[in-house]
């Protein structure tokens, strides 16, 4: 039996709608993703989760229990889970009391209790700072302490809200490793929000995509990432290719699609005359200056019409009868000499196109 | 002249711990400490209660609260007197010029500055605080206990600020206490009696007092503020 499922859960808020039809299951011991980019309600669904608000329509269950409106019922099951908020406040006490509170309003006795925050200090390699005010520490402590005192009332289901959020690359390595602890130490079923998709799949064991207020797509990562259910799944898992195109011909599992009158070979199994997308991610295509043999069955001359260089890459965008966009290493352009109007070759190989259904 | 030579003996009365001087101010101190007190009780409970509850009209209700605030002292008299005078509604209880009915008085008087300095106290609180405790299992008792800790600063210094209006008050004092010699007077009536009796020694150094506790409240209101 699943530990959470919701059932058409609705939010709505000064008549807009946040959440529509919100149906999800997690079962006990695992670990949820939902990924999704800014503003598209994971923090909405995480707050009715945890019961601190109620939502528009719909229910929810914990363990088999519908947490009805009771006030009572609510209490009793939020107090089976912890929610670490996105921006991590602290409590203007000590580290040690910031991690005792829940323990305490659970009426956990002296002794135990002292022991509990202890070992939950040592976890978090908190131990040298438990006096220090908890305001004093700096951004990635903070949200240890955020993430001690959830864990220190052992809760059967924890909920994270984007929680590296704000952090540099060393704190937000830190988060990982000590969440990666949890789930290994205490078997924590976990519900975790991000926006970072890449931190979903080192994390999660199944990922659900929630655009708009809606779940798209529940899955776990390479299925997200190779076979993404439509057009906006697509692009968030970054397949920022995604072309208007019409099955010409289909044989076999491979088809081939008429693109603005040129033609690109995939898989799929889609009959001809089937109005789809062909989904390519960036990475998969290769710039050669000319026509070079390949086993890559796509291959189209084109013309350089944009570049923009972020960091050690390169971004290309290019016009060969539709339009492409490209990544190389910086260096590599380069080594190419890559300016714009230049022309070239893009190839790609047939398993790397997505095809899917449009409309 | 006069009033150098008054210094001087409201200085000696106070040195030499004049019993009436030290009567006087003890009584004051009483009787606004028992005010402040009782008053918290109600108010910080009450507060907590308006600022997370939600309801029509709550809005409307804080800014008639802040309009209390500056409501004249003498207007609490005039009502606190009528309530408990003979014919009033509880005259039955014959407190009318006891310290007791002093003590309701000062607490009607700053009642408002209580709530509503808590109100916007427990205002300055991160919005995440309450969450976070409610998050954590703490019950709506426990999210409120919670939220008003994290605003103790602020709490302690209208606490403070009520005690300090209190104690300088006369109106309430005068009205409903009497003035009456060894068993209501106080620091500021007694002042406003002396002073017109010509008796300036003895206003003078219960006004040196009265100064010095306002100086106190001062000093520590500075140090929370600090915080």
């Amino acid at each position: 039996m699943s530990l959470v499922k919701t059932v058409a859960l609705c939010q709505r808020y000064e008549d807009r709608d946040i959440l529509k039809d919100i149906n999800l299951e997690v079962a006990r011991g695992e670990v949820f993703a939902l990924i999704g980019p800014t503003g598209a309600g994971k923090t909405t669904l995480l707050r009715l989760l945890d019961l601190l608000d109620t939502p528009a329509s719909g229910s929810i269950y914990f363990d088999g229990l519908e947490a009805s409106r009771s006030d009572k019922l609510r209490l009793k099951i939020r107090r089976r889970m912890s929610f670490v908020l996105q921006k991590p406040v602290v409590f203007n006490t000590s580290v040690y009391d910031n991690i005792a509170y829940g323990l305490k309003w659970r009426g956990l006795a002296r002794s135990s209790l002292q022991q509990r925050v202890h070992r939950i200090l040592d976890m978090v390699g908190l131990s040298n700072g438990k006096d220090r005010n908890a305001r004093t520490l700096s951004g990635g402590e903070a949200q240890r302490v955020a993430i001690a005192r959830a864990i220190a009332t052992e809760p059967e289901l924890l909920l994270l809200d984007e929680p590296t959020a704000n952090l540099d690359p060393n704190s937000t390595a830190r988060i990982e490793e000590l969440v990666s602890d949890i789930i290994q130490q205490h078997n924590t079923t976990i519900i975790m929000a991000t926006h970072d998709i890449a931190q979903g799949q080192r994390l999660a064991d199944r990922m659900g995509v929630l655009i708009n207020g809606e779940v798209h797509q529940i899955g776990a990562a390479t299925e997200l990432f190779t076979s993404p259910e439509n057009k906006e799944v697509a692009r968030f898992v970054g397949m920022e290719n995604i072309i208007d195109g019409v099955v010409a011909a289909s044989e076999a599992g491979l088809v081939s699609l008429d693109i603005n009158g040129k033609s690109i070979e995939a898989l799929s199994d889609y009959p001809a005359g089937a109005r789809v997308y062909a989904c390519i991610r960036p990475e998969d295509i290769t710039l050669s200056p000319s026509s070079a043999p390949s086993s890559a069955r796509n291959s189209f001359r084109g013309r350089i019409t944009r570049l923009t260089t972020v960091g050690a890459l390169t971004r290309i965008e290019i016009d060969c009868g539709f339009s492409l966009i490209t990544v190389v290493t910086t260096q590599s352009a380069q080594e190419m000499d890559l300016t714009k109007d230049k022309p070239l070759y893009a190839t790609f190989k047939a398993t790397a196109v997505h095809v899917l259904k449009r409309g | 002249m006069e009033l150098w030579h008054g210094l001087i003996k409201a200085i000696e009365l106070i040195i030499s711990l004049d019993p009436e001087v030290m009567e006087i101010a003890g009584r004051s101190l009483q009787i606004s400490v028992a005010a402040t007190v009782l008053a918290s009780l109600i108010c910080l409970p009450l507060a907590s209660l308006i600022y997370f509850s939600h309801f029509p009209g709550k809005r409307a209700l804080i800014n008639l609260i802040q309009t209390f605030f500056s409501i004249p002292t003498v207007a609490i008299g005039l009502f606190v007197f009528i309530l408990f005078s003979r014919a009033g509604p509880m005259g039955g209880l014959n407190l009318l010029f006891t310290p007791t009915v002093m003590v309701i008085g000062q607490m009607i008087l700053i009642t408002p500055i209580l709530l509503g300095l808590t109100i916007s106290a427990l205002s300055g609180i991160d919005k995440a605080i309450p969450d976070t405790a409610r998050s954590l299992g703490a019950s709506q008792l426990q999210t409120a206990t919670v939220v008003l800790r994290e605003a103790r600063f602020a709490v302690v210094a209208a606490v403070i600020m009520g005690f300090g209006r209190a104690i300088s008050e006369v109106g309430v004092a005068l009205m409903v206490g009497g003035n009456i010699k060894g068993f209501t007077r106080v620091i500021t009536t007694a002042i406003s009696l002396e002073t017109s009796k010509g008796d300036l020694e003895l206003s003078i150094a219960l006004g040196i007092i009265l100064i010095t506790i306002a100086l106190l409240v001062n000093l520590v209101l500075n140090r929370i503020q600090q915080r």
